[in-house]
């Protein structure tokens, strides 16, 4: 019975498999239906996460590299326990769990843990139950790779090394708690190295021994900045991003579809752009075309001389529309309260309380590598093969194959590098019309790059929202606070695209950096109300957070300012968390907050609890001649622990200048029911001569532990806010910044 | 009639319109994919390459108009033999996603040429154009002052 209660608290059984030339360690996955429960190998394959052979070392990472260093972190965890050396590694992407070395893995003989399988099964029943469930999982977001990570990867890099030593000892007749390991090699007792490769083979025969992880205190790498895994890469122009891939005979190729959200296409005449240099065929897409030629200009040139005769979609014809959408919400039923504290109505009745309406736009991601994708579609087996940068492989790979009536073992997904994430490739469109194209010309491998024009004006936008706020402030004390905001669910318009049904009940995702601070207030009610709207919305760096933080902690600032108080002082006296209070006190040190600054300069403050780790920032601005600068950035974390510092403190920077890029400068807007922003000088991400000097601060109170990718950014654009109004006096409730204030260049 | 390059040192012979810009001729017909596209009007700098030494934005240059050596990030370093700016770049561990990279750092290599010893606002200045998502400015920044010192000192 303990046997399998440890197995089950670990929900995971680590396994390997025999593959060409050495062997693969990594967890089972579930296919479902599952015929014979006895069998359970006939209908899983294992998710590999170490393979090791003749050419070293391949850590496979289950999460997606845009960027965030996770592949690094993912690999420092394998090698922590299996004892090689960083440099030696390699990190691939992991395609779809399903199909995951399917060829390879599957053509060897499945093995488990002989003692595993009452276990396994114990696994099956009451935690790999909704196997399917889990497989569609396979997404890089929340900020929960290193989570996911840490005990999985470390789990087969151990389960890896016992099994070289395992078969170390029966090739030399020791007994393998008398082995060692030591940068890639098992190490015998008379001092002998052998290398991994060598043991590789015969790992393969070896029951996966049971292993127990190393302690905290023993690790050399986890905890220590490691150089990341792609430096060299991607410092010499020899990383591999999707839009990279090149194969023989290939064509070039772009799209270009209906820009009104909903709407289509009533007529095409191509018969000039046929007839320009290098085009190959115009292909229809019902809403769109994609031109292929011999190089991507050609393509684009030609797809702008197509004429296309578009119909209008249903949406709002402009961004004034868009937002009595939105305002409409608050009329409508409501969705969620899930805060409701105190007698918010009493409290406010008796005093004069603050009444004020926030606003925030709609965002892009902008990713600095436009959407797009390769793809062959070899129309004798059939096959399509796929190189798509890519946040959810599962998914996206259904889609494909949907799209070209194949089924999901006739379609292989790789995923290459990724020029930028932030949640936009969680989206499968293009993806989608890569295939499309693919299959349209069989045979010929074709590479699908979207302009910057179709990428920026077929997004799938960080929603605009408003957030009505009433508060009241007493003897320094908030007396009431009231929260009601309206905006299009993020949540629901996504899973009705990914799996066809909007969950119903409250969205969580709406109300997060409102509803979940930590901030005691007398009385408090949240509520949320959901928008419809055509106009696609999707995840953006830290999503619901992104416009939350903003209405929330430049409110506190309101209600400060109400009381008399010190911003940053009247937070620490709210705030009824440890670790909260420990990152604002940090970087008040940090930026040695006075609360007073001299005359043309402004500091605003803001701390937002998102993804598991409280952040907070100081921002700086200062006058130049009328515009605003932004000057100097301080910024504390609690992630609780850090698994690579550095990484953590890139994370950070990165996020906050995400954020004051999108709170000074960036802004979605329609006209016409089409997207009005098509390339960089309309929508203007922050320069670096307007990026302010950061310093960060990593803590590690052991607490918890919390993402990196995203909870920096929503405090960034509040503490901005409240830096401008510092400085100027003006109270901006709408961003971006640059409608009101002017900044320096 | 098809038109030569020379390109990282050596001749090619491209047989393409002289309109293409010299962007697509790197990536589509060379495979020289380390130069990125990013927004094909000069507003991001993803594509920069040297020509005749000078940072050019090669999605705005037509090939025909290509009258002097060109040299792509391949062309600077390898991964072998990084110039010493990639180095730099190594160091202080500037790339999140990297996509904008290739760009940075051939600005910044032309900088240098130009400018041993910048000063903080040359250095925003020779780098104002080249967008990064990721906000790496910091570590830009740093490395740009780091490659400067190291290049005077060797
Ligand atoms: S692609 Fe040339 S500057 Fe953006
Ligand atoms: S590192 Fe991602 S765009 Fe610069």
């Amino acid at each position: 019975m303990g046997r399998l209660r440890t197995i089950a608290r670990r929900s995971f059984l680590i396994g390997s498999v025999a593959v060409a030339g050495g062997v693969a360690f990594g967890v089972w996955q579930l296919r479902r239906p599952l015929e014979n429960p006895l069998r359970p190998d006939e209908g899983a394959t294992l998710n590999p996460f170490v393979i090791v052979d003749g050419a070293g070392v391949t850590v496979i990472a289950p999460r997606a590299e845009m960027g965030q260093g996770i592949h690094t972190t993912l690999a420092a965890l394998v090698a922590e326990e299996l004892d090689v050396d960083m440099e030696g590694l390699r990190v691939l992407h992991g395609p779809p769990a399903r199909a995951y070395y399917n060829s390879a893995l599957l053509r060897g003989e499945l093995r488990y843990h002989p003692e595993g399988l009452s276990g396994w099964r114990q696994v099956m029943a009451d935690t790999l139950g909704a196997g399917g469930k889990l497989l569609r999982l396979q997404v890089t977001g929340g900020s929960t790779s290193t989570l996911d990570g840490f005990v999985r990867m470390r789990m087969a890099g151990a389960t890896a090394r016992e099994a070289l030593k395992e078969a170390a000892a029966r090739a030399h007749g020791v007994a393998r708690d008398r082995l060692g390991t030591d940068g890639g090699h098992v190490v015998l007792p008379d001092g002998t190295r052998i290398p991994y490769g060598a043991l590789a083979e015969a790992a393969a025969g070896v029951a996966p021994p049971e292993v127990a992880l190393r302690p905290a205190s023993d690790w050399r790498l986890l905890g220590q900045s490691q150089p990341r895994i792609d430096a060299v890469a991607k410092s010499t122009g020899t990383a591999e991003y999707a839009i990279d891939v090149r194969l023989p005979g290939m064509k070039f190729a772009t799209v270009r579809m209906c820009p009104h959200p909903g709407g289509g296409m009533a007529g095409v005449d191509a018969s000039a752009a046929e007839a320009m240099p290098g085009v190959a065929q115009i292909v229809d897409l019902d809403t769109g075309i994609a031109v292929v030629a011999r190089t991507t200009w050609e393509a684009m040139q030609a797809a702008e001389a197509v004429e296309i005769e578009w119909t209008e979609g249903p949406g709002p014809a402009t961004t004034e529309d868009a937002f009595a959408e939105i305002a409409a919400a608050f009329d409508a039923r409501r969705n969620a309260r899930p805060r409701n504290d105190g007698d918010v109505d009493a409290a406010l009745r008796d005093t004069d309380g603050l009444s004020v309406e926030y606003r925030a736009p709609f965002l892009h991601h902008t990713t600095l590598e436009p959407m797009g994708a390769a793809a062959l579609y070899d129309p004798d087996e059939p096959h399509l093969t796929l190189w798509s940068g890519n946040q959810a492989p599962v998914m996206h790979r259904e889609k494909a194959a949907e799209a070209v009536g194949l089924s999901e073992d006739q379609v292989t997904l790789h995923t290459p590098m990724m020029g930028g994430g932030f949640g936009r490739r969680a989206e499968f469109d293009f993806t989608v019309l890569a295939a499309r194209v693919a299959r349209a010309v069989p045979g010929t491998p074709v590479q699908v790059t979207w302009s910057r024009e179709e990428d920026m004006r077929h997004g799938f936008y960080r929603p605009g929202a408003i957030a009505r706020m009433r508060g009241a402030v007493a003897d320094g004390r908030v007396t009431a606070f009231e929260a009601r905001v309206a905006a299009p669910s993020v949540t629901r318009q996504s899973s009705r695209r990914f799996a066809g049904f909007a969950p119903p009940g409250p969205d969580r995702g709406h109300l997060e950096g409102m509803a979940d601070q930590p901030y005691a207030f007398a009385a408090a009610r949240v509520e949320g109300y959901l928008a419809e709207t055509v106009l696609p919305v999707g995840f953006w760096r830290a999503v619901g957070n992104s416009f939350n933080s903003f209405f929330h902690e430049c409110f506190v600032d309101e209600l400060a300012q109400a009381a008399g108080a010190d911003p940053l002082a009247f937070r620490l006296d709210h705030l009824d968390d440890a670790s909260c209070r420990d990152v604002l006190e940090a970087v008040a040190e940090m930026s040695d907050w006075t609360g007073r600054t001299p005359e043309g300069v402004g500091r605003g403050v803001a701390m937002t609890r998102s993804f598991g780790t409280p952040v907070a920032q100081v921002v700086e601005v200062a006058d130049e001649d009328g515009a605003v600068r932004i000057t100097r950035a301080w910024v504390a974390c609690d992630i609780g622990r850090a698994l690579d510092p550095r990484i953590v403190a890139q994370q950070m920077e990165g996020g906050l200048i995400q954020g004051l890029s999108a709170a000074a400068f960036e802004e979605i807007t329609f006209e016409g029911g089409r997207t009005v922003q098509g390339n960089f000088p309309d929508y203007r991400p922050m320069r670096l001569p307007q990026a302010p000097r950061v310093a960060v601060r990593v803590l590690e109170s052991g607490r918890h532990m919390g993402g990196a990718g995203e909870p920096a950014t929503p405090p960034a654009m509040p503490a901005l806010a409240n830096a401008v109004f510092d400085l100027t006096g003006r109270r901006l409730r709408e961003l971006p910044l640059s409608r009101h204030v002017a900044f320096a260049g | 009639m098809p038109i030569t390059l020379r390109v990282n040192g050596d001749d090619v012979e491209i047989d393409l319109p002289g309109e293409v810009p010299l962007l697509w001729v790197l990536r589509d017909v060379l495979g020289l994919t380390g130069t990125k596209y990013g927004c094909g009007v000069a507003a991001c700098g993803a594509c920069t390459v040297h020509v005749g030494g000078e940072a050019v934005q090669s999605c705005q240059l037509p090939v025909a108009e290509v009258r002097d050596e060109v040299t792509t990030i391949e062309g600077l370093g390898t991964p072998d033999d990084p110039a010493p700016i990639q180095q730099a770049w190594i160091e202080h561990q500037v790339a999140q996603c990297g996509y904008c990279q290739s760009g940075q750092i051939m600005a910044a290599a032309a900088l240098l040429a130009r400018r041993p010893d910048p000063s903080d606002a040359e250095i925003d200045d020779a780098l104002a154009l080249n967008l990064c998502r990721c906000g790496t400015y910091g570590a830009i920044r740093a490395a740009v002052r780091t490659a400067a010192r190291q290049m005077r000192e060797a």
